[in-house]
């Protein structure tokens, strides 16, 4: 009887201005490809790396210290040079960007998890509840993510030993910079959430009889995840250059397991004897990280926030 | 009865309740003594003041609901009228539990709901529903068509099959006349009147018998307000529906209403058969109201003239809340708060000048 055709949802992609923006942001398309590649080699890092560097058996510490392909005296087996230990930098590097990316994702979702349910709680149910959790974010806020992180590290290293902190080393900075920095979530997610609920399809859901968590989670929450989105970006950006620079500070990931911020600091203390690519190549495939993601978060900012003008 | 009220006697309120009962059978709704008050004066710290060297807790309220008294007949709708910022859409609120009242209380079919949890309130939730004045913000931007009416189907029949929960949808899209093709459509992809048809869908999804409706044509364009409003008057008649119509549209109350309660400054000052309050409008209020319609015979308007504006509910006016705008008002509307009292036809008014016989 009716001619009505429902788009399905890969018509609807298709058709969005989410796919016709990025189809005209070079930016966007060039941040995504390189991405993309990062977290492809990072993911794959144990087929496509030429060398296993945990493996022992494999590092020659005679070959220590060879300079990258394009420089007199490369091995051409050790594509990007070796660091002081004789591993594959490579390879190396490889694992590490696989190791800094566990960690920011990890910690983005225990943000996530933790700053999205308390940023709800606050922004629906109100009143008392509110007061205490937004307090709670104040206080988490004074303390700054390094303090957070040498305080525990140093009390499990007292309490556990070295050996026990290393082994549990990526849950731990995951716990570590998760814990630091979900305020951000829930004050983003609360501000978007007094928004919605003061909105007429909250008061229907309310009236129809259904409990609080399912108005916040089913109704709520799906009109509220594109800050959400956009947060997420940059806070994966943030949780990488965290755990980088705890790395860098000696109270993150051990040189045995190491992550972009470790080799960092593992090649700094040869910056001046020459062997600059220890330190250098880690850094740069850092920056791009970060570089990569934090552009992708700004134009996803752009599309999801048509109100915002770039000037 | 918790509920001490300070601007009604008691004893007068429970006899014109007997009163009433003789003339009904029991009312499906029955609102009594309801008072809504906002606090204005945010959280603790911020209510403590310094005043003569003495540090004192302050606290203001707005007082949008100061003492009212209605029953809701089965098969009526009841419509209140009143203008802006009178407390029509919060009596609308604290009746469908979006509210919590300051005192007083709400029965139905004389059990006493404005106490009950959410999980005991479930059963009446069903037999109770509400249509909302702006459907652009009713709907769920993000859940289809289906996934809206399916919602409160399997909320409040948990055993119903998948099958019979469709059907449900499908009978209701059709009563509302809303094409069941659409199900897996979003809201923003319809009209405001087809949005309206389907947040009215949404609320006789779960078959209730009393449906509040808070100003539910008012953001829709004038040729569709005669159709939503048909087809609200056509479902009333089919299902056997009791409406409590909020608006502030008079020709809307002539058309739709069976009673009409006129507010003015969170009081009921008139409750009267629709017919009687448009033929003899007895409190002043009421009357400078209907004077203001415009008509189209108007060539000579006999617009009564209020002076001032409405008093501001945070400092209520002593005595009757309209004595400052009203041209009769003596030294009694001054002092005293009038309660309504029944006058002929059936209406009831609250005007110590008709009491007196002076109007």
């Amino acid at each position: 009887m009716s001619d009505t055709i429902v788009p399905g949802r890969w018509a609807r992609f298709r058709d969005s201005y989410l796919l016709y923006s990025f189809k005209r942001d070079l930016i966007a398309q060039v941040s995504l490809v390189i991405f993309a590649l990062l977290i492809f080699a990072a993911v794959f890092a144990p087929w496509l790396a030429p060398a296993n560097p945990y493996d022992l058996a494999q590092i020659d510490i005679l070959a220590s210290e060879l300079p990258p392909f394009w420089i007199d005296g490369a091995d051409p087996a050790y594509l990007m040079g070796t660091d002081a230990q004789g591993r594959d930098l490579l390879s190396t590097i490889l694992y590490g960007a696989r190791v800094s990316l566990i960690i920011g994702f990890g910690a983005v979702l225990m943000q996530a998890v933790i700053g999205v349910s308390f940023g709800l709680m606050a922004g629906y149910l109100g009143g008392r509840v509110d007061a205490f959790l937004m307090r709670l974010a104040d206080i988490q806020l004074s303390f700054s993510t390094l303090m957070v992180a040498i305080i525990v590290g140093a009390l499990v290293k007292a309490i556990f030993g070295g050996a026990t902190f290393s082994e549990y080393a990526v849950p731990l900075l995951v716990l570590i910079i998760g814990l630091a920095e979900w305020p951000q979530y829930a004050r983003t997610v609360r501000a978007s959430v007094l928004a919605e609920r003061s909105k007429e399809y909250v008061d229907a859901a309310r009236v129809m009889g259904l409990k609080s968590r399912r108005i916040m989670f089913r109704h709520i929450l799906p009109n509220t995840l594109s800050p959400i989105f956009v947060i997420s970006t940059v806070q994966v950006a943030n949780a990488i250059i965290s755990e980088a620079a705890l790395s860098f500070l000696g109270l993150g990931m051990p040189e045995t397991h190491p992550s972009l911020g470790s080799l960092i600091k593992s090649g700094f203390d040869y910056i001046q004897s020459g062997s600059w690519w220890i330190t250098l190549i880690p850094g740069a495939v850092l920056v791009i990280l970060v570089l990569v993601i934090n552009l992708l978060g700004d134009w996803l900012r752009d599309v999801l926030n048509p109100r915002l003008y770039k000037g | 009865m918790t509920a001490a009220v300070s601007q009604h006697d008691p004893k007068a309120s429970a006899a014109t309740a007997g009163n009433r009962e003789q003339d009904t059978a029991a009312p499906l709704m029955e609102i009594r003594h309801l008072h809504k008050r906002f606090s204005l004066s945010g959280d603790f710290l911020e209510q403590l003041k310094f005043k003569s060297g003495k540090l004192i807790r302050e606290q203001e309220y707005v007082h949008a609901i100061n003492g009212i008294d209605l029953d809701i007949r089965r098969g009526e709708a009841l419509c209140v009228v009143g203008e802006s910022g009178c407390g029509k859409s919060t009596v609308a609120r604290t009746v469908m539990g979006l509210l919590a009242p300051s005192q007083g209380e709400i029965r139905y079919e004389g059990q006493r709901i404005d106490n009950l949890s959410t999980k005991e309130l479930l059963p009446y939730r069903r037999r109770m529903q509400m249509i909302f004045q702006n459907p652009y913000a009713s709907l769920n931007p993000r859940m289809t068509i289906q996934q809206t009416l399916e919602e409160p189907i399997r909320l409040h029949h948990p055993d119903w099959s998948k099958e019979r929960v469709r059907d449900q949808v499908r009978d209701v899209m059709d009563s509302v006349g809303i094409d069941s093709d659409w199900g897996p459509r979003f809201g923003h992809e319809f009209s405001g009147g087809q949005r309206q048809r389907i947040a009215i869908a949404r609320a006789l999804a779960v078959d209730p018998e009393f449906i509040v409706a808070d100003e539910p044509i008012s953001a829709l364009d004038v040729s569709i307000q005669a159709q939503v409003l048909n087809l609200m008057m056509e479902a009333q008649q089919q299902r056997n529906l009791t409406y409590l119509f909020i608006t502030h549209d008079l020709a809307v109350v002539e058309h739709f209403g069976t009673r009409v309660a006129v507010m003015y400054l969170g009081m009921v000052c008139e409750l009267a058969p629709t017919g009687t309050l448009f033929a003899k409008p007895r409190h002043p209020y009421t009357q400078a109201l209907l004077s203001a319609i415009p008509r189209l015979e108007d060539d000579r308007p006999q617009h009564i003239r209020l002076q001032g504006e409405v008093p501001t509910p945070v400092n209520l006016p002593s005595g009757c809340v309209f004595h400052g705008r009203c041209p009769h008002a003596n030294e009694r509307c001054r002092k005293e708060v009038p309660t309504l009292i029944d006058v002929e036809d059936g209406a009831r008014v609250a005007c110590h000048g008709v009491e007196e016989g002076r109007l």
